[in-house]
């Protein structure tokens, strides 16, 4: 029993050989670049003209266009070039970006609704995933519960299925309270699924932290929850943080049940973008700008938590 | 903060707790008076912990009963009882700062005391365990030196009828134990606190000790001053927890010319009790085996009769490994079979 200084970090003690270093830093680079790559694909996708989308051979350098974010946000129809030279002039840029194209604006396209489900469900089923899993965690962590084992696999258990499996009754179900296509049925369904794995998670963490920090709160006056407030969700932080990542990663890209259950009011993001492939022809440009926004949320997500994540390394550096 | 005290502050009576099949704590009674330094020492095992949890609340015990103050609190929760407990481990939270840390126990919301006056009992604290300057620090950015400070602040800054700490020296290293050790002294002098100490470290309970409980498998064998202890034990397991070298244990048959008590089976021979001197005619012929140099002291090992013999000598005393020694024995500790003391006779 020594007590650890900080200077200390959780892998080797040994300095790395400037060799070392540079293979290393080489494969993180190169592993980096082959994961982005796609990625990166997408988003200038986003900004080519649809001819140049299909290119072939594809074309990297190419004049950027914002035809694919007009065509997603828009519904437009195709009008004979006469009738288009009737209208009065076109009063914004993207009004005359479609015209170019012979059509006019109809109307707004469901994109930003769609999105905006798809913060709610999912931002909701995590928070309440992570909420309820962290109730459960500590339960399970610090109470002597009855057949607690046997509670703790059945919890598992339910993530054992595939989807598909449930899929009818569920669907029977949903329609049975009346929860399909809602935002609360998404909800309530993608929190059941992810709590288990929040349950898990959060009870490994939560053992790591060692009673004695509740109980000296209990020796001096705190009560049980405000001991939990205070002392234990602060070290679980991390804990928190990655599994909110993961319950939200869950139920952000969630395709499956998000077909079967919703098509319209309630409808996510993930059966939403297929569904523009099919509107007039193959707007990919129009694709690769929802996948673009689609992605942009879990990435700003994970790196406003990333802080936490990194920190957890230095937890329960105190007198191992 | 606080009207007058009762005499003595806590009360166990008969305490016991068992966990599945280890009795823990067995029987136990003890008082601890108002202003008093009681240390418990056993080794790692023998139910201190535990007795300071059953104390604290944060165990019930499965018969007997816990007084604080005149009270009987034994089914109280832990936060109604009054009492600062140092834990042996994880005494500091990572995610606070010194200054949090210290603050932590006044700000509970059972407590509600204002800011300002917890400002004040923090910078105190912090100024008698000389960590003042390290306030704005996180717990993690400390010596083990400054935490274990921390972590006795954490229970000085409240006033509560007794401090509790488990072990709190044992991970430093022996020269900060033995600045820490009188620091603890005379901070509880001081502030006139009672405190009830455990440890496994003799040299801890006789130095800061205002009595002395020697517990074992969760039963308290003797309580009383470190010089009671020491020099009158209750048996020969007590007399082996306190001194340096350890007690030597002798089978009385091997004795010649010294008068035992009838029944004794074992003598207890300390260094003090025993003398080495050149052959004399004498009846008690040992052989030094080894002789450890340690500066101003010589270790001496004897081999008596088979069994090995380990007391002081003055370094310069003469004494060659091989070479015949006698040994004189003066009012040695007697024991029964089962190790029970036996008064000496009286000459
Ligand atoms: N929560 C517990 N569950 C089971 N056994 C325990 C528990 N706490 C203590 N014990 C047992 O009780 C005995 C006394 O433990 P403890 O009071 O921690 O001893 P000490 O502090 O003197 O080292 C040991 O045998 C220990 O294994
Ligand atoms: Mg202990």
């Amino acid at each position: 029993m020594t007590a650890v200084l900080t200077k200390s970090s959780a892998h080797s003690i040994v300095e790395a050989s400037p060799r070392a270093k540079i293979v290393a830093g080489g494969l993180v680079i190169l592993y980096a670049v082959i994961t982005i790559l796609p990625l990166l694909w997408i988003v200038a996708t986003a900004f080519k003209s649809q001819s140049d989308a299909i290119a072939y051979p594809p074309k990297v350098i190419f004049e950027p266009t914002l035809e694919g974010y007009v065509n997603l946000f828009t519904v437009r129809t195709r009008q004979t070039p006469d009738f288009i030279a009737k209208l009065p002039p076109p009063e914004t840029w993207y009004d005359k970006l479609v015209r170019q194209r012979d059509m006019v604006i109809a109307g707004p396209s469901k994109v930003v609704p769609r999105f905006v489900n798809s913060l709610i469900i999912g931002f909701g089923s995590t928070f309440l995933a992570v909420f309820l899993g962290t109730l459960a965690a500590y339960a399970f962590s610090r109470f002597r519960i009855p057949l607690a084992d046997d509670l703790l696999f059945f919890i598992l258990s339910t993530r054992m299925m595939p989807p598909v499996a449930v899929a009818i009754p569920i669907y029977l179900m949903y329609r049975q309270l009346n929860l399909t296509d809602t935002r609360l049925g998404m909800i309530l369904l993608y929190t059941a699924v992810n709590v288990s794995l929040a349950v898990w998670l959060l009870k490994g963490f939560i053992d790591e932290i060692p009673r004695e920090y509740e109980e000296a709160a209990l020796v001096d006056g705190y009560t049980r929850l405000q001991a939990l407030r205070k002392v234990v969700l602060p070290q679980a932080v991390t804990g928190i943080a990655a599994t909110a990542i993961f319950c939200l990663i869950f139920s952000w890209n969630e395709y499956a049940f998000a077909v079967l259950l919703t098509s319209g009011e309630a409808q996510t993001m993930p059966p939403f973008i297929p569904f523009i492939i099919g509107e007039g022809g193959q707007d990919w440009p129009a694709v690769a700008a929802a996948t673009t926004l689609f992605v942009i949320p879990i990435v700003l997500f994970t790196v406003l938590l990333r802080k936490h994540l990194l920190r957890g390394i230095t937890f329960g550096a105190v007198r191992k | 903060m606080k009207g007058a005290r009762a005499v003595a502050d806590v009360i166990l009576r008969n305490i016991s707790k068992r966990f599945g099949t280890v009795e823990a704590v067995r029987e136990l009674s003890l008082a601890v008076n108002d202003g008093e330094f009681l240390v418990l020492l056993g080794p790692s095992g023998a139910g201190k912990t535990t007795t300071l949890r059953l104390i604290t609340g944060l165990e019930t015990p499965d018969a007997g009963s816990v007084m604080i103050d005149g009270r009987d609190v034994t089914h109280d929760p832990p936060g109604s009882r009054d009492i600062a407990f140092v834990f042996q481990q994880y005494s500091l939270y990572p995610h606070l700062t010194v200054y949090d840390n210290l603050a932590f126990p006044l700000r509970s919301p059972a407590r509600r005391v204002p800011e300002p006056i917890i400002r004040k009992r923090v910078e105190q604290t912090a100024e008698l365990l000389h960590i003042a300057s390290k306030l704005k620090n996180r717990a993690t950015r400390l010596s083990g030196g400054e935490m274990q400070r921390v972590a006795i602040g954490r229970a000085l800054v409240r006033d509560p009828s007794i401090y509790l700490m488990d072990e709190p020296l044992s991970s430093l290293d022996a020269k900060l134990r033995a600045e820490l050790r009188l620091e603890l002294k005379r901070i509880q002098l001081e502030l006139g606190a009672t405190i009830l100490y455990v440890t496994h470290d003799q040299v801890e309970a006789m130095t800061m000790a205002s009595r002395i409980g020697v517990i074992r498998d969760g039963q308290l064998l003797q309580c009383g001053t470190p010089r009671e202890i020491y020099e009158s034990p209750s048996s020969s397991y007590v007399a082996s927890r306190l001194g340096s070298p350890q007690i030597n244990l002798l089978p009385a048959h091997l004795l010649s010319d010294v008068p035992v008590p009838p029944g004794t089976e074992t003598v207890g021979i300390r260094t003090e009790h025993l003398q080495i001197a050149a052959r004399n005619g004498g009846r008690m012929v040992g052989r030094v085996h080894r002789v450890e140099h340690l500066g101003e002291q010589n270790h001496v090992h004897l081999d008596y009769k088979g069994e090995m013999l380990v007391t002081l000598a003055d370094p310069r005393q003469p004494l060659q490994s091989g070479q015949e020694v006698e040994l004189h024995l003066v009012h040695p500790l007697c024991f029964d079979r089962a190790g029970q003391r036996i008064p000496a006779m009286v000459h």
